[in-house]
């Protein structure tokens, strides 16, 4: 008995573990193969709607802003920004003001002037972050203020020495002063004007 | 006797925890990728603040380098043989089936209509170099982009345009792309950009 049972266990015994050493290198390799070739993170995009370049549109079909709540932004090369209020005096050199592109420059001048949306925006938010309101409401609301009235319109007019780089900047300056009316438009002479003036002023 | 019993002592180590390990790994990144499309020229894209994630199908991407060279992509092959043929068209060209075959499987596109046969006949290798040296023509006597992208939308009406651009792009040949989409009627796009770490206002 005791003798056949040894022989059993040893024949049991007689090896079935596989050496899985080939096949983890194998899975490394692969492993290595996807990660390389793969992106994880999908781009992010930025949504943006230009104005149509219909000759056709009459004058009573474009919407007229409020002088007083246009801001117009100038985009210049080496990195210059550029703005002026409402309709400048064109011919005084110092109507145009310049600034910059980080947290100080731009984006301070835009919550001042936007201070009435960017405050209702940041109490929704704190609202959201309580869970008084659904993020469904609170997109509403922001969408509402954004496009509500005495709200200021920023008009983009880039030169073309200016990069894509400075209309990206700006653009987000957009989303994060919660600017709801926002235009590119080509620069006119008069604007080229003005940065020549402020330029060579200074 | 001591000795050799440890010597004997195997060395062998249990793989097979290991090699479930990779294989789940392996798994996790097969189903995850989107392989990274291969891109004639390299763009470093602007950072942004914007969230919003590119869809993932109909996809018409625009990418334009520091030079201002413009190349296009569809997600799908089909669109992409088809644009081909109605384009040729366009300009009095047909295309053989192997020509369009190859054409379709090229992940970016962009070279002059008028040199595409004779660029389909290079070996694969070439290509690629060539491509790089290359660009749809985007000049207003000439401008094979807004036929592409005319085109384009005729194949299939749901094609979202994304353009890619590198932040050192000058504003000028943004411009002209933009004022070629604009021409089309085409007025809502997305802008790629890469996510920047939200500097809050807080």
């Amino acid at each position: 008995m005791a003798q056949t049972k040894t022989g059993k266990s040893k024949q049991k015994k007689f090896s079935v573990r596989v050496d899985f050493t080939p096949m983890v290198d194998m899975n490394m390799l692969l492993i290595t193969f996807f990660m390389l070739c793969t992106t994880l993170s999908k781009p992010q995009t930025m949504e943006i709607s230009m104005p149509s370049n219909d000759d056709k549109i009459t004058d009573e079909q474009k919407s007229k802003v409020k002088e007083s709540l246009a801001v117009t932004l100038l985009l210049d090369g080496d990195n210059k920004l550029y703005f002026y209020e409402g309709i400048p005096n064109w011919e005084d050199p110092n109507a145009l003001k310049e600034t910059t592109y980080d947290a100080n420059g731009l984006r301070a001048f835009l919550i001042q002037k936007n201070a009435r949306v960017v405050n209702r925006v940041r109490e929704l938010k704190v609202q959201k972050r309580n869970l008084q309101i659904t993020p469904e409401q609170y997109d509403a609301q922001v969408k509402e203020l954004k496009n509500g009235k005495n709200t200021p319109t920023v008009i983009i007019k880039a030169t073309d020495e200016a990069t894509y780089k400075n209309l990206i900047d700006v653009l987000d300056e957009m989303q994060i002063c919660n600017i709801g009316k926002y235009v590119i438009v080509p620069i006119a002479d008069t604007d080229k004007q003005l940065i020549q003036a402020a330029t060579t002023g200074l | 006797m001591a000795k050799v019993k440890i010597k004997k002592q195997d060395t062998f180590i249990d793989m097979t925890a290991m090699s479930d390990v990779t294989v789940l790994l392996l798994t996790f990144f097969m189903l995850t990728s989107t392989f990274v499309k291969k891109e004639p020229v390299q763009v470093a894209t602007p950072a942004s603040v914007s969230e919003i994630k590119i869809p993932e199908t109909n996809i018409l991407s625009i990418l334009v380098d520091k030079t201002g060279k413009v190349f296009m992509s569809f997600d799908k092959q089909n669109d992409q043989r088809a644009v081909l043929e109605a384009v040729g068209e366009e300009y009095g060209m047909t295309f053989t089936p192997s020509e369009s075959k190859k054409f379709s499987i090229q992940s970016t596109f962009g070279v002059n209509i008028k040199q595409m046969k004779s660029f389909l006949a290079l070996p694969e290798a070439k290509m690629d170099e060539i491509l790089k040296t290359q660009g749809i023509p985007t000049d207003s006597v000439d401008n094979q982009f807004k036929v592409w992208v005319k085109k384009a939308r005729e194949i299939n009406p749901d094609l979202r345009i994304a353009i890619k651009a590198d932040q050192a792009t000058p504003y000028k040949v943004i411009k002209n792309v933009m004022n070629s989409l604009q021409d089309l009627k085409e007025n809502r796009y997305n802008l790629i950009t890469s996510l920047k770490a939200v500097s809050e206002e807080e």
